[in-house]
């Protein structure tokens, strides 16, 4: 079975309304953080997370009222359900009060038990506690930068290594892309930035590498072909013959994210949300953005290099369809 | 043929170390604090306390040395954590000072000043310092730890300066007492009480004209329990030498008993060479009060009756939990400076063991997703591919059972990005022997183009997925260390299952029958 026989989709040619659409999109994540801010959890923010078992699930409004007294409302706040119902827990959030002082963190944490203990909402034991002082926060972004850098570098010489430099710079663009795109999804649905996302964040810039790839491998391939067309028709039938790989493994990996993100529980949430959102456009950015990155290489050094690179560089031949290329290359390699 | 046999036997070998190594899971898979429950807690070192007791306690020697060299009129002020100044001081004295400042030189750089002396702690100095601080935070509550019985702790050094612990509890559920035991600096002095008790600190003072004598300092306690024949609960204030005649490094044991009034209490024995110097000092001061202080507070004062050198006890309103408590913090030794939490996580066992009832759900429904949806992408090939997936995946545990590495909850979600990965790799595979099929080639023949063109598509997926993985690893703890970790070996049995297996299983397959087509 397959999705696509024969493919012969103009991709190239998309190549600019998809580069407009991406930078739409990433400018709009960068509009929504000038406004509200990055939604923080509370590893970068500080703050205290306590998460409530009670023996009758009350609504979250009578804990959120219950709360309101010692807390003060509003945003600060957050109130939510943990979990499956069955398990009758709610998350409390709230802001770090005063400084990390001296050896105690925990007063936040005893101040919520305080207020939902006056309130008449039944027995409750807590079965978790996470409070961070503000210290932490900053370690952590500035160590979470820079691991994505260095990864992104370091792939990036990888590819340079592997393949040629326009290559490896339209990988490190794609994935670039596809980090920024995340994150301004993560914005407009306002997950926190948690450890776990920040952690999926970096498994995109390995994963998203991958499709991308994949098919530069094919169009390395088809440069050492016999037959040669111009670049842009080359790029352009390499992303038609991986096609169906490229949308079946996508595909299977979004079937895993999507079981992770509905049965994973709340901690993977955010995790499994940052994949489905990173996978998408990961997908979508090795298609419309890498290889056309590779197309806009300067053409006269770039593209004499990439002619030099193939062992045999005929001049462009009548315009071989990508079906007569794979007859030609099967028969020619064994 | 025979080379065929070879490379079945060889995966059933691996596979079947890796089984062995897994089952069952619940004895052999080493869960992390997350799945567990435990308390992770990240604390800072305030090393500059370190220092500057050091400095606070070299001045204070140096100007009792002065007192008894006879250099009078002089006052000795502490500046910063490493800094102290000397001034007053009359030129005529000044070679007899610097006779009495040599002890200070390996120490301490000297500068003149107007009318004295500044002190400032060699940098060399105060760096090995801050760093032997952090180092002995760590080792003492590593004692603590261990002496609280926790099973397979975690403390570690982390932060740009490493002056950061992690201290993880797996099982711990009585997290105030753990914190309680680890925080408390349990630094524990015994001085010769000057004055006292008195109700408050004023009238404590007023025969010194309301400020403290030099060499003398005030400090809070409770009342003593055999003075007062109630239950204590009033504060009284003592005005006690500062520097103390025996400290909690002296002590060589601790152990909690009754004392004569069958209350709990510390008993403590002092070693050689400080029960000489106690013995001494406590024969000098018979009928005097000494006074036990613990973290700045004075837990009793209990009269000298007669030299004491290698044995005492600690008395004072204590629960028998309490004094247990204060032997094991002497018993591991002071901490030698204050902690400061940064970090405090707890996950009761019941929130544990949701993420391990979620987590195997998750895993288990998109491992049948795959399953359905290959086995209707590619037929029987897609039996192929999932003999090869679950066998990556027991290979996966089976590596990280080896190596003793942690299972986390981003671990299992790690686990779920292999089942990608690993059929990733199967459909670059399949795709392109469909590929060379179509054009025209035996089964065979594509089989083996299929594997062998793939193959440096796969190592350089792989290899730049690892690259992701490594910087992971390296920014991440705990939780995320595992999901890294689980990365790490996923996709390196990946390659070896994708390639190696899945190839020996078709190979095996079309030699017991010969085909011209092939279910794919």
């Amino acid at each position: 079975m397959q999705i696509f026989h024969n493919p012969h989709f103009n991709f190239v040619k998309y190549r600019w309304p998809a580069l407009i659409v991406s930078w739409v999109v990433i400018l709009a994540g960068v509009v929504g953080i000038y406004l509200k801010g990055l939604p923080l959890g509370v590893e970068f923010s500080g703050g205290t997370i306590v998460i409530v078992q009670f023996d009758k699930m009350p609504g979250i409004d009578q804990v959120r009222g219950a709360l309101d007294k010692s807390f003060g409302g509003g945003e600060n706040v957050v109130v939510q359900r943990y979990g499956t119902e069955s398990l009758r827990q709610i998350m409390i959030r709230v802001p770090q009060v005063g400084r990390e002082s001296g050896t105690e963190l925990g007063q936040a944490a005893r101040d919520v038990e305080t207020a939902l203990g006056a309130s008449n909402l039944g027995a409750f034991k807590r079965v978790g506690t996470e409070i961070i002082g503000p210290v932490v926060g900053r370690e952590l972004t500035s160590k979470g930068i820079t691991a994505f850098l260095l990864s992104l570098f370091f792939i990036l010489l990888y590819i340079w290594f592997r393949f040629q430099f326009s290559f490896a710079v339209g990988a490190t663009v794609a994935t670039l892309h596809d980090v920024l795109v995340t994150l301004a999804f993560l914005v407009f649905f306002r997950v926190d930035l948690s450890l776990n996302v920040i952690a999926a964040l970096l498994t995109i810039t390995g994963y998203s590498t991958n499709d991308t790839i994949v098919i530069f491998d094919r169009v390395r391939e088809n440069l050492r072909g016999t037959r040669r067309d111009n670049l842009n028709d080359l790029v352009n039938s390499s992303i038609n013959q991986t096609l169906n790989r490229t949308l079946i493994t996508g595909g299977t990996a979004f079937l895993g994210v999507v079981a992770l993100y509905i049965f994973g529980g709340e901690v993977l949430r955010g995790f499994a949300f940052t994949m489905i959102v990173g996978l998408i456009t990961g997908t979508y950015s090795s298609i419309f953005i890498a290889a056309a990155i590779v197309t806009f290489w300067p053409h006269g050094r770039g593209g004499a290099r990439i002619a030099a690179s193939a062992p045999v560089a005929t001049a462009a031949r009548p315009t071989a369809t990508a079906r007569q290329r794979k007859g030609a290359r099967g028969g020619a390699g064994s | 043929m025979n080379n065929l046999r070879w490379r079945l036997a060889l995966i059933v070998v691996i596979i079947g170390a890796c089984l062995w190594a897994i089952i069952p899971p619940e004895k052999k898979i080493r869960l992390g604090l997350d799945l567990k429950g435990g308390v992770h807690l990240v604390l800072r070192v305030d090393a500059e306390e370190a220092l500057k007791l050091e400095t606070m306690n070299s001045s204070e020697r140096f100007r009792e040395s002065l007192e008894s060299g006879g250099v009078t009129g002089v006052t000795v002020t502490v500046l910063s954590p490493t800094q102290f100044q000397v001034t007053g001081l009359q030129p005529a004295q000044d070679a007899v000072f610097r006779q009495l400042a040599v002890d200070l030189q390996a120490m301490f750089d000297r500068q003149p000043g107007a009318g004295g002396y500044t002190f400032a702690m060699k940098p060399n100095v105060a760096r090995d310092m801050r760093i032997a601080t952090v180092v002995q935070a760590r080792m003492t509550i590593e004692r603590r730890v261990n002496e609280l019985g926790v099973a397979e702790p975690i403390i570690a050094q982390q932060g740009t300066e490493q002056d950061h612990l992690l201290v993880q509890l797996p099982g711990v559920t009585d997290v105030d007492r753990a914190k309680a035991v680890i925080q408390s600096t349990a630094q524990l002095q015994l001085k010769l009480v000057e004055q006292g008790p008195a109700p408050t600190r004023e009238s404590l003072l007023q025969a010194s004209g309301g400020k403290e004598p030099p060499g003398t300092e005030v400090l809070p306690g409770v009342q003593d329990r055999a003075q007062a024949g109630a239950p204590a609960a009033q504060m009284v204030y003592y005005l006690v030498r500062k520097v103390p005649i025996l400290t909690g490094r002296d002590l060589r044991s601790a152990k909690q008993g009754p004392d004569q009034y069958n209350q709990p209490a510390v008993h403590f024995e002092v070693k050689g060479d400080a029960a000489t110097r106690f013995g001494k000092s406590t024969r000098e001061n018979i009928n005097r009060l000494l006074a036990i202080v613990l973290d700045g507070t004075i837990v009793s004062a209990p009269n000298i009756e007669g030299a004491i050198s290698d044995q005492g006890q600690i008395s004072g309103s204590f629960t028998m939990q309490e004094a247990e408590d204060l032997a094991l913090k002497l018993r591991s030794g002071a901490l030698p400076a204050p902690l400061t939490y940064m970090q405090e996580t707890t996950i009761g066992p019941t929130l544990g063991q949701d993420s391990i009832n979620s987590g195997v759900l998750a895993s288990t429904i998109s491992l049948a997703l795959v399953t359905v949806f290959m086995l209707v992408f590619y037929r029987l090939s897609g039996v192929n591919a999932i003999v090869a997936l679950v066998g990556n995946l027991i290979i996966l545990l089976g590596a990280m059972s080896y190596i003793n590495a942690t299972m986390t909850l981003p671990g299992i979600a790690g686990f779920v990005l292999t089942m990608g990965m690993g059929v990733d790799s199967n459909v670059l595979i399949f795709e392109r022997i469909k590929e060379e099929m179509e054009a025209g080639r035996g089964v065979r023949a594509s089989l083996n183009a299929g594997f062998s063109r793939v193959f440096l598509t796969l190592i350089d997926t792989h290899l730049s997925a690892l690259i992701g993985a490594a910087f992971l690893f390296q920014f991440g703890t705990g939780p995320i260390r595992g999901f890294a970790t689980t990365l790490f070996f996923g996709l390196m049995s990946n390659l070896f299952t994708s390639t190696f297996v899945s190839k020996t299983l078709f190979e095996a397959v079309l030699s017991q029958r010969h085909t011209e087509t092939l279910s794919i």
